[in-house]
């Protein structure tokens, strides 16, 4: 809170300037669960174009800092604002629509449609032609085409017509990703996008991710340190719903007290 | 010949050959069951909206459906409005305020709780069928509703009537069939299928409920609107609970997402209700068993068992291919 007030009584030019490079400010953000404290007083600043990973043991409450990040989840305390705008209250789809996109751990599919169909919900997601209801789809070539030209992109064009039930598992965990990218994002935010993918699959995964996010603002969930090593710049620890360290990855890695509590003492 | 070039052909059959059955010499009574059977089907497609392409199962269909029914009845005796196109406008919108007023309660929840909320809601319109005698005419409900004309055509005789029911079913199917494969639809089924990731791609998924439960209450409307005049009465048994669960079953029966497959649902209920009511009491363990079977071993409703058994006959083997979504 300390620091919003200071930001209130800075002059409204500097702030502008500031806010300007600020994608995502978490300010003093709590969450209980009844008595369950599973994140207390969390502030991160993430500037545009940073790449932020988010490291911590299980329970450590990454994933609950994501969903209230992304507004699937209400605050017990704090304030989230998204590209200089307060969206604390915001709903998850109004916060998507300013332009956060996010992953999910379990893919988080529409099993039941084709590869295309997924894209196009995604690409679709902020035009206009979501409510038309008397024109078939048919007639909107042109999404099909910017869907495959993406499939084809990361090499799964040939799935196109598949249903998302019939993907191999790493192959799904690839569109979980080429979901968020469609979307355009000012803000992508991965839920641990290797969960549970072999080596091979996850370099892919990796790669993927480094070839694509090029100026993209990214907050990354990871539990391999290969991946977060790869492809974030900066690290921030979090232990028992508290930041414990945050800085350049290389520092972090050096960091005494993260090697205790997160990296069992060595690396 | 594409699948898709042969479903026209085939419908385009099936349209032809429904046209000429009372010119076959099919007996009146067997006409007048089709009848029902279109009316059925158009309100089963407009609960299939609602469970086979947004995934909400809702329990309170049979109430939309017999406002709808009322709207004809309390518009002909109280107001005089009689005309085809005044009455079906009637019907169709207050169909649709109910079904705005329901979706603004019970899409406060979601799974169990939306089904729960929409029994409740089911309820409360019968009761109100029920008790408001001054209105609805309680237990006796409604009588001396007059089939209207339609444009030059005089369709108060059966047979008339008859291709009125099945003209408004294919125009609701072909609107329908539009729909679900518009880029609205594909958001409809996006819905169905993972509200969490709709949410975060940017989607309201209130607001697709919420419109799609709206525009499913219009279809169920029409579809009352037809009931009234087929059978020149109004009673609350039209929009009891009862009811309401007699449309899922042929929505079940037919091929939950397929639309089409409601005419198979539609015709096992009716005639079933109908011929076996008059053997026994007990034709509704028959339905139970029927629909027993179905869910058993043609969980994709008889729309998937129907070319199989064909096949079957004929000595084919079907090719497995995807299921219609």
């Amino acid at each position: 809170m300390t620091l919003r007030q200071a930001q209130d009584d800075a002059p409204a030019a500097l702030r502008q300037a500031q806010d300007d490079e600020v994608c995502l400010r978490l300010d003093g953000v709590s969450k209980r669960f009844g008595s369950l404290s599973v994140l207390d007083d969390v502030s991160i600043t993430i500037r545009t174009g940073e790449r932020c990973g988010i490291i911590g043991p299980n329970g450590a409450g990454k994933s609950t800092l994501f969903n209230i990040i992304a507004g699937e989840l209400p605050l017990s305390r704090g304030a989230v604002s998204f590209l200089g705008r307060d969206v604390t209250r915001v709903s998850a789809h109004a916060r998507a629509r300013r332009g956060m996109a996010r992953t999910f751990q379990t893919t988080t599919l529409f099993p039941r449609l084709t590869v295309i169909e997924n894209l196009v919900l995604a690409l679709q997601a902020h035009s206009a032609e979501r409510f038309t209801m008397l024109v078939p789809r048919s007639r909107y070539r042109a999404r099909d085409h910017e869907a495959r030209a993406l499939l084809e992109r990361v090499g799964l064009g040939t799935r196109a017509d598949a249903l998302v039930d019939a993907l191999g598992y790493g192959e799904k965990r690839q569109i979980e990703i080429l979901l968020a990218l469609a979307q355009r994002p000012k803000l992508l935010l991965l839920d641990e996008p290797t969960a549970g993918l072999a080596p091979s699959d996850a370099s892919l995964v990796t790669e993927m991710l480094k070839r694509e996010h090029a100026g993209l603002t990214m907050v990354l969930i990871e539990h391999d340190m290969g991946v977060v090593f790869d492809v974030v710049e900066r690290l921030t620890v979090l232990h028992y719903g508290r930041v414990v360290a945050d800085g350049p990855v290389e520092a972090i890695r050096a960091d005494a007290n993260v090697q205790e509590i997160y990296l069992g003492g060595k690396v | 010949m594409s699948v898709g070039r042969r479903w026209i052909v085939a419908a385009a059959a099936g349209f032809v050959v429904a046209l000429l059955l009372p010119r076959l010499g099919v007996p009146t009574f067997y006409v007048s069951l089709l009848t029902q059977t279109w009316i059925f089907a158009i309100v089963a497609m407009s609960l299939d909206l609602l469970v086979g392409f947004t995934g909400l199962v809702n329990f309170s269909q049979a109430a939309l459906f017999g406002v709808g029914a009322y709207a004809v009845a309390i518009g002909a005796t109280r107001f005089h409005v009689t005309a085809f196109v005044p009455v079906m406008a009637l019907g169709i919108v207050c169909a649709m305020v109910t079904a705005a007023i329901f979706g603004l309660v019970a899409l406060r929840s979601e799974g169990v709780g939306f089904i729960i909320i929409t029994i409740a809601l089911n309820e409360i319109v019968w009761g109100l069928a029920y008790q408001w005698v001054s209105v609805s005419g309680g237990d006796n409900g409604i009588t001396g509703i007059v089939r209207p004309h339609v444009g030059p055509f005089d369709v108060s005789e059966n047979t008339g009537y008859y291709y009125v029911c099945l003209v408004s079913f294919a125009i609701c199917l072909v609107l329908l069939l539009v729909l679900v494969r518009s880029p609205f639809g594909l958001v409809l089924k996006g819905v169905r299928e993972t509200p969490r990731r709709m949410r975060a791609l940017g989607y309201n998924v209130w607001l697709y409920r919420y419109l799609a439960m709206t525009i499913s209450g219009g279809f169920a409307g029409v579809a009352g609107v037809l009931f009234a005049w087929y059978n020149q009465f109004v009673g609350p048994v039209a929009l009891s609970l009862d009811q309401s669960t007699q449309i899922l079953i042929i929505v079940i029966l037919g091929g939950i997402g397929t639309l089409y497959g409601q005419v198979f649902g539609a015709l096992v209920v009716v005639f079933l209700s109908n011929e076996l009511s008059a053997v026994t009491q007990r034709w509704e363990m028959v339905l139970g068993v029927i629909y027993f079977a179905v869910v058993m071993y043609a969980p994709g409703g008889l729309v998937v068992l129907v070319p199989r058994l064909w096949n079957r006959l004929l000595g084919r083997r079907m090719p497995v291919t995807a299921e219609e979504s």
